[in-house]
């Protein structure tokens, strides 16, 4: 047997003595996520007993430095460890913007003294971060932000309001872009900021979405002061960090479409709609649509796994990305009309518990956004334009 | 098994990408066609294709082929749809080809496979009757008639139906004109009594002939497999058409759209490169997009033939399914982004749209194709 055969064992059998059986249902309501952070909460003992033992085995995140916290093991080890957590329906012990996207430019951009500081916590589960982009001026064109960051001696001072800060109202710390010079190109005058939330002079307002209430709030600044040693990466350079950052969350965007229940589209429908006497859907509209759909869906699976296979093969184009954002979310939202389609009436009720309180229904208005964050649907295919197919003007 | 082309597959790309763009390029195609030619192939560049392996290419080992695999023969076919290149690639050393190994007798290998692998003996697979493709639904009558059996009937869209030196047909011994049970394949021999072959020319240029059977005489072992249950195999090889079939229109597409995002560098109007206006942008890059989630769908239908092929079809049928919707996406925005320019003879790009066109309705359109992942997903 190799080496990695027998660590694969060892995983399978860690795996099965550790994981609790109510952490391998899938994920369907709220709470059913950790987060982590200073005033975190658990769901249940399963919960903390599931997130405590793979934080004590480091394998909150196993692909990261161990010097830093993490599991320190290779990639083919790493996707032996998700390959095996998968193959028992096992849930992420942490969610975290830390892991997603901070982590990453931290690992690129990070001082040591920055590494040791936030890696080590992130992994911990310990801090709990928000991100500090878009403005209600600077959606689309976030380089256009003005949330101003002033030098006094050591401190940074920060005024200004950003938008869209997902869970700010419930994060320790952000990562903040901000603008320390007005006179340069925008894309030139932008540092990125780490800072806690406690700091005097932030507030927060959650935002209501059309599909009920959100993560998602208003992140007020008030000559908030910030070390100046906060800075990621260079100042004025804050630009390449945010771009870094936002390659690892269009790939988190474009997958959303694996998670919630797997419970065939097909049996949802043949409820609601019947079928005919060949067994066949009794609405040949919606059959015909629903086929349609799979056949995108199936389709975009393996082009998921082809862009991964050419990403470990240096194969990958670095704007590839865009292009699957794009198609995800706009499968998405076809998923979830299809959804709509197949409930009827039924999926209309907003707050009944034979709705689950319009769980359908919130779920489709919120898919509208898929193809709005972390850049838009168009904004994608400018970038397809630009940096993939080199049109001129893109 | 990655999602990605091996070092040897690439280098297969590559020899026949360098073969066909340099002695086939869409001219070539055009010569053909503006001659009428008899053949409406190039035996010489065949006969090349012959030497460089790629007609014996799904043969076994022991019959003088390299026993690759549905990848190798989708790569081919590939660039085959790169310059529209008319070629008996499909019929013969796809699906004659697998039709044989598959199903063939000790005797029926011998003879035939050695002569498809080299390429002296060209193969053509005789089963649609009706406009759409319909494989079970055959009317096509095999009779017992002494020791062997008379065909009755008629086949449409048979590709290379012309030229063939040797036809598969699927002909029903037994039950109803739907059924799957009782379906026959059979090696017929072209030029025997009772058979009339009409050369169609179809909107691409490319080979395809309606075949008449009045009362055609076959020994009894001309008959491929077992009597009655010739429709296991014959799926099983339309499945292997199939994605190669997609992996054509995939080079098609991809033609058409590189084409047009040069084009789009290249002329100018209102004072600029028509490539600078956003709406044109947006409709170039999205159909990048699909052609990229296609090829995806497409090479993993090839691997799955390769590594599960019982389970292939669902993966088949997705494959095709988005070769037709994607392609015919491609070529429609490829010849509108052309404009004026692009409904002209001349110009190459509504070559594309007639052999898209022609591609999908072989071995079932995108609505086929849906529906029968419809069908085996049990709504």
């Amino acid at each position: 047997m190799t080496d990695l055969e027998g660590f694969r064992r060892e995983t399978r059998d860690w795996l099965e003595k550790n994981c609790p059986p109510e952490m391998r249902r899938p994920m369907l309501v709220e709470s059913d996520t950790f987060w982590g952070g200073r005033n975190a909460t658990f769901q249940s003992d399963a919960q903390r007993v599931w997130f405590e033992r793979m934080r004590d085995k480091k394998w909150i995140v196993p692909h990261w430095p161990a010097e830093y916290g993490g599991g320190g093991l290779d990639p083919a080890r790493a996707k032996v460890v998700r390959e095996e957590m998968a193959a028992i329906g096992a849930r992420p012990p942490l969610r975290s913007f830390g892991i997603m996207m901070l982590g990453p430019a931290l690992l690129k951009f990070g001082t040591e003294e920055q590494k040791r500081e936030h890696l080590q916590k992130i992994c911990a589960g310990e801090i709990r971060w928000c991100q500090g982009y878009s403005e209600p001026n600077s959606g689309s064109d976030l380089a256009s932000l003005q949330t101003r960051a002033d030098l006094d001696g050591d401190h940074y001072v920060i005024n200004g309001q950003k938008i869209w800060t997902s869970y700010a109202n419930k994060a320790d710390w952000i990562f903040c872009l901000t603008r320390t010079d007005f006179s340069a190109k925008k894309h030139e005058g932008i540092t990125f900021l780490l800072f806690d939330m406690t700091t005097p002079g932030v507030s927060t307002k959650p935002i209501l979405l059309i599909s009920g209430s959100s993560p998602f709030c208003e992140t007020f600044f008030d000559n908030v002061r910030v070390p100046k040693k906060n800075v990621l990466g260079t100042v004025n350079k804050g630009w390449d960090v945010a771009k870094y950052v936002l390659q690892f969350e269009r790939d988190s965007i474009s997958g959303i479409g694996d998670r919630g229940s797997k419970r065939a589209m097909s049996e949802i429908a043949l409820n609601s709609v019947g079928a005919d006497d060949k067994g066949q859907l009794a609405d040949p509209q919606l059959r015909s649509q629903l086929a349609s759909f799979e056949v995108d869906e199936v389709a975009f699976q393996f082009a998921s796994e082809r862009a991964s296979d050419q990403v470990k093969t240096g194969q990958a184009h670095p704007a590839f990305s865009s292009a699957m954002k794009y198609y995800g979310s706009e499968l998405n939202k076809r998923r979830l009309e299809l959804f709509m389609s197949m409930g009827g009436s039924d999926a209309l009720e907003w707050e009944s518990e034979r709705s689950k309180h319009g769980q359908t229904a919130r779920t489709w208005l919120r898919t509208k956004a898929n193809s709005i964050e972390g850049g838009t649907s168009e904004v994608m295919l400018g970038i397809v334009a630009k940096r993939i197919l080199n049109l001129p003007g893109a | 098994m990655a999602l990605v082309l091996t070092e040897e597959q690439t280098l297969l790309r590559d020899s026949a990408r360098g073969l066909i763009t340099d002695k086939a390029p869409v001219s070539h195609f055009r010569a053909l066609r503006d001659a009428k030619d008899r053949d409406g192939f190039s035996r010489d560049l065949w006969k090349t294709f012959g030497e460089m392996g790629f007609t014996g290419l799904l043969v076994p080992e022991e019959f003088g082929g390299s026993a690759l695999g549905c990848v190798e023969a989708g790569i081919v076919a590939e660039e085959i749809g790169h310059t529209l290149l008319p070629s008996p690639f499909l019929a013969s050393s796809v699906l004659a080809a697998s039709v044989l190994s598959r199903a063939g007798s000790k005797a029926q290998k011998g003879e035939y496979l050695p002569k498809i692998a080299d390429g002296s003996v060209i193969g053509a697979l005789a089963v649609d009757e009706r406009p759409k493709h319909r494989p079970h639904t055959i009317a096509l009558k095999a009779t017992r008639s002494g020791n062997g059996f008379k065909l009755k009937g008629a086949k449409a869209f048979v590709v290379d139906g012309h030229v063939a030196d040797v036809l598969v047909v699927a002909a029903r011994t037994a039950g109803g004109d739907d059924d799957a049970k009782g379906i026959t394949l059979f090696l017929v021999d072209p030029r025997a009594k009772g058979i009339e072959i009409e050369r169609t020319i179809m909107v691409d240029a490319h080979n395809a002939a309606r075949i008449a059977f009045n009362d055609a005489e076959v020994t009894a072992d001309s008959v491929l497999g077992e009597v009655d249950q010739g429709s296991a195999v014959l799926d099983g090889v339309l499945n292997i058409g199939r994605a190669v079939v997609a992996s054509e229109m995939l080079g098609v597409a991809d033609e058409a759209f590189s084409r047009t995002a040069q084009y789009l560098k290249d002329r100018k109007q209102f004072g600029k490169l028509i490539g600078e206006f956003q709406a044109l942008q947006h409709r170039i890059s999205h159909l990048y997009v699909d052609i990229e989630i296609t090829r995806a769908a497409i090479l993993k239908a090839l691997q799955t033939l390769d590594e599960d092929f019982d389970n292939a079809a669902p993966i088949v049928s997705v494959a095709k399914a988005r070769a037709g919707t994607t392609g015919t996406l491609a070529v429609q925005e490829g010849l509108q982004m052309h404009g004026g320019i692009g409904m002209t003879d001349q110009f190459d790009i509504g070559l594309f749209m007639k052999r898209m066109r022609v591609c999908q309705e072989l071995f079932g359109d995108a609505n086929y194709h849906a529906n029968r992942l419809a069908e085996l997903r049990a709504y």
